[in-house]
């Protein structure tokens, strides 16, 4: 499997997106800088974390029209995955390939801890190694995280089976203590129409290794590799 | 030359922080010339004690700098020591005072963006961040805005740059109302063939300036830093610079891009007075002269002057050498990234700094007069006074154990602080190890990227110890700071200090500051843990109140095997605690007699630094033969509290077998003796025959397990209760 990092001036996970991908499908991972419309053929995309452009007018405001991401909505309109992780969603949000918008948290403040998700679908390139309601455990770190969107979309994403994690407790219950960021209906991560698309807040690249403090991140990688194998 | 500024008053040499003395000094460098007022700002920054010493000096020379480790001792933007296959752990400390108080958000960003660029100067990538962070009283009613302030600041800066900040220390006391204190120590790691450092060499070759453009902003930080705090205080906002971490992030990259490259013959950052003191580090240190044209520089204001763009601190910016004819396959690297690059000037062998602006030479001044003719001053001390001493029989026991130790692990300087670090990216490069994220072990871990190893990284300091005995204070810093690295299992290294104190004109002052020195040379000594680098900030005084002592130390060690490490928090029921270490039952100084009973008298604990020693490679022996599941030092608040944060760290609690063998039972629960550890093993026989061939004293304390914390004499309070007084403090502090 062949994979892309896209790296705008500012990301800066997108190291450990590449580590993630390496280490897990073990395939090359093309480097692909934002100024650059000539993306070679890959597998799949991945938008990663950071702070695009400083995230200075909005976050993923810029990003989201620079050379690259015109390429990014072809491919993904041609069925190639796309994973958007924090930035990369607020990014994947700007273009328009996902819904809905990412608000600054609800107690304002950054936050960096882990999290809980509850893995809402297994249908998508992105959780089949998953079992539908497990459990995960996944760092966040965002200013901006608390997604919002209208209530007919809301309602659409909900119909449609397209909330793919929910912010949870370590039991798996929603509770108002396990939602980090305020987001509507506890949304963690929502997927397009097309099921090919995935953004959302939390950062499942950072483990995928038992010494970083769990490894609950790799089966999103492993989903994408037996996805496109 | 050209004469367009005022002329040269005694009232515009006193602005300019200058003494008589040392404006005699500059007449004789300058052969009886007046300087013009640039040359009179250049004077004023490079003498000013923030870049030249000039108090300390005499003092930090005697600090032991060399070791088999140590690749780059003191004098560079960082120290550098050995970290094995070819890797080198590059780090250093530095203040950020004055401007955090005056603008704590701004203040405390530009600290961690100016330390993150010492760093990266010198070809290391830098790979974590922590902060030393002392706040005035909690009631002190500009506390709460300024911890606000502050950790915003790091965070917003640290968070975006992408580097994770992985601790650090938070502490209250009332000496810091009027002057805060924001210590940021960045590490980075390099290849030990591709180290840069800042003398510049060869005649005609280009100096080149890259990043961000400079403005008016932070026109004599370095003065400022170097003079006392009084009630007008506010009136310097505009002394303070404003960072910018994405631009930091773009140099960052661009400058690894280049430093991949054999194109660099030199290279600084411009920290405080900007592009005065790095071309005139540079050029001092290869014994070149410099020519500057300074219409060449990048500049965001118009019509600025020699005078401002020779003093901004403008932040995001780098000077360099480079190789002849290099320029543009430099400039090609900087322009993908979208900053600034221009050919200033080149390298001479005049020995002289020679500006030009508008067609005119502003300045003329020689090079090694100035930079290393700096004044040096013995200035006169007083050694602090011993201090009463206090038995443990003059301080009452407590009427309720438990109710003393839920005050301890709720006050403010022992209660967590997640509220801070859950506001700083701690994760970010995917190198953090879990068990060493903040509050999960005495030290971070960070791996080495791509390999097996890993670097503890530390800050400590007790201000209130050095305060009682700087000797002692001052051992104390080190071992602690030794302590906490040998819990992880991890090799010290080297450390890096940051001396913040008074002001150095009062004896009394200046004794603290020796005292602190030579309590810290004993311990380097006998743990083989040199200073590698380090940054002085003195004048920390409001009105005449100075803060309490402050060397904060930063310390780096190695784990050959991060699987290794051990956390502090219990990882398995009913495994055995065994307490490491003589307990005399010290209370003077302690959190103790402060928290529970308002009290701050008597000596600080003694630290034998050869049991230290003893007692330490035992503990890292242990360690690292794999026979402790957990392991924390005992530090501010005694044993209990020490046995509580490693139960509450993971939500199993601890019984306590009271075996005080003879010490009172307050002090044996709550002294702060030194030099001791608590273990939790699930092999205890090996452990005690390790310590007792080793000569080190160890005792069976108790077991893991239970969800409290129970002594054997009966008390006991439910982990939940002690875990929400801890974790609350702060947020409830904040939410005020």
């Amino acid at each position: 499997m062949k994979s892309a990092v896209i790296v705008f001036p500012g990301s800066n996970c997108d190291r450990d997106a590449q580590t993630a991908l390496r280490d897990v499908t073990g395939g090359e991972v093309v480097m692909q800088w934002h100024g650059d419309a000539d993306m070679p053929d890959v597998d799949a995309i991945v938008v990663p974390g950071g702070f695009s452009y400083g995230d200075y007018l909005r976050c993923g405001a810029i990003a989201g029209n620079s050379p690259v991401m015109r390429e990014v909505v072809k491919r993904a309109e041609m069925g190639v995955p796309v994973l958007g992780i924090c930035n990369g969603f607020q990014v994947l949000t700007e273009v328009g390939l996902l819904p809905g918008v990412l608000m600054r948290n609800a107690d304002l403040k950054f936050v960096c801890r882990d999290v809980f998700l509850r893995v809402e679908t297994t249908t998508s390139p992105f959780t089949t190694q998953y079992t539908p309601g497990q459990v995960i455990k996944v760092p966040v770190a965002h200013h901006d995280g608390n997604y919002v969107t209208d209530a007919d979309t809301l309602k659409l994403l909900q119909d449609q089976d397209r909330v793919a994690f929910r912010y949870v407790d370590a039991t798996g219950a929603r509770t108002p203590g396990a939602n980090p960021n305020g987001a509507m209906d506890d949304i963690a991560g929502v997927l397009n129409e097309k099921r090919n698309v995935l953004g959302m807040m939390p950062h499942p690249e950072r483990l995928i290794d038992q010494v970083l403090g769990g490894t609950d991140g790799r089966a999103m990688f492993e989903s994408v590799l037996a996805a496109v194998a | 030359m050209s004469e367009t500024t005022p002329e040269i008053t005694p009232e515009i040499i006193a602005e300019h922080g200058i003494s008589k003395d040392e404006y005699q000094k500059i007449l004789e460098i300058l052969d009886g010339r007046t300087p013009n007022r640039t040359e009179l700002g250049i004077f004023s920054v490079m003498w000013s004690e923030h870049c030249s010493y000039k108090s300390s000096k005499k003092w930090l020379k005697t600090l032991p700098t060399e070791g088999p480790q140590v690749i780059c001792g003191p004098g560079e933007n960082a120290g550098i020591v050995d970290i094995g296959d070819g890797q080198a752990a590059v780090f250093k400390m530095e203040s950020h005072n004055h401007p955090s108080y005056i603008e704590p958000y701004q203040g405390a960003a530009t600290g961690v963006g100016g330390i993150l660029r010492d760093v990266f100067t010198m070809g290391a990538r830098p790979v974590c961040n922590l902060n030393a962070l002392r706040f005035g009283s909690p009631d002190h009613p500009k506390t709460r805005h300024l911890v606000s302030g502050v950790v915003a600041g790091i965070g917003g800066y640290g968070n975006c740059v992408g580097v994770p900040t992985v601790g650090g220390e938070c502490d209250f006391h009332e000496s810091y109302n009027g002057n805060i204190l924001v210590n940021a120590m960045t590490v980075g790691i390099a290849d030990t063939d591709k180290i840069f450092y800042s003398a510049a060499s060869g005649a005609g070759n280009p100096i080149v300036y890259v990043g961000s453009k400079t403005g008016r902003d932070g026109i004599h930080g370095a003065t400022m830093a170097s003079a006392e705090f009084s009630e007008d205080n506010e009136e310097k906002r505009p002394t303070v610079q404003v960072g910018d971490p994405f631009t930091e992030k773009l140099l960052i990259e661009a400058c690894m891009e280049l430093m991949a490259t054999d194109m660099i013959v030199g290279i600084q950052d411009m920290g405080a007075a900007g592009l005065t003191s790095s071309s005139f580090e540079m050029a001092s240190k290869g014994g070149m002269g410099v020519e500057l044209d300074l219409d060449q520089v990048p500049q965001r204001e118009a019509d600025m002057t020699a005078y401002e763009m020779m003093l901004s601190e403008s932040q995001e910016r780098m000077l360099m050498v480079l190789k002849p004819g290099r320029e543009d396959e430099a400039r090609k690297i900087f322009e993908k990234w979208e900053l600034d690059f221009a050919v200033v000037g080149h390298l001479t062998d005049s020995g002289h700094m020679v500006l030009r602006h508008k067609g005119e030479i502003v300045a003329d001044l020689p090079i090694d007069p100035l930079a290393l003719a700096s004044p040096e001053y013995d200035r006169p001390w007083v050694a602090t006074p011993d201090p009463a001493p206090l038995n443990v029989d003059d301080v009452p026991a407590p009427n309720d154990p438990m109710a003393a130790l839920n005050t301890l692990v709720g006050c403010p300087d022992l209660a967590s602080k997640r509220w801070i670090w859950e506001q700083y990216d701690h994760m970010v490069m995917g190198d953090t190890i879990g068990i060493g994220r903040p509050g999960g072990a005495d030290a971070a871990l960070v791996r080495v990227h791509g390999t097996k190893k890993a670097l503890a990284v530390t800050s400590d300091c007790t201000p209130r110890y050095c305060k009682a005995k700087p000797n002692e204070g001052g051992r104390q810093v080190v071992a602690e700071a030794w302590r906490n690295l040998t819990a992880t299992g991890a090799t010290p290294l080297a450390i890096t200090d940051n001396m913040n104190f008074g002001n150095p004109e009062k004896p009394e002052i200046m004794g603290q500051f020796v005292g602190c020195i030579e309590g810290m040379r004993e311990a380097c000594l006998a743990l083989d843990f040199p200073v590698v680098s380090g940054n002085v900030s003195l004048y920390n005084e409001t009105n005449g109140q100075a803060i309490l002592p402050t060397p904060t130390i930063g310390a780096v060690g190695l784990l050959v095997d991060a699987s290794k490490a051990v956390g502090l928090g219990f990882t398995a029921t009913d495994e055995t605690l065994i307490l490491i270490g003589e307990t005399e039952g010290h209370l003077g100084q302690s959190l103790y007699l402060r928290e529970v009973l308002g009290r701050e008298e008597g000596p600080p604990p003694h630290v034998d630094l050869a049991t230290e020693r003893k007692n330490g490679d035992l503990v890292r022996a242990v360690i690292q033969g794999r026979l402790a599941s957990a392991c924390h030092d005992i530090a501010g608040g005694g044993l209990l509290v020490t046995v509580t944060e490693m139960a509450m760290s993971t939500g199993i609690g601890a019984e306590i077998t009271v075996d005080t063998q003879g010490v009172p039972v307050h002090g044996w629960l709550y002294g702060e003796d030194q030099g001791r550890y608590v273990v939790a093993t699930s092999n205890p026989d090996a452990v005690m025959a390790m310590a007792m061939a080793a000569g080190v004293r160890a005792q069976i304390l108790g077991r893991t397990g239970g969800d409290a914390i129970a002594l054997s004499s009966g008390e006991s309070m439910p982990l939940a209760s002690l875990k929400s007084t801890n974790e609350g403090w702060l947020p409830a502090y904040m939410a005020g």
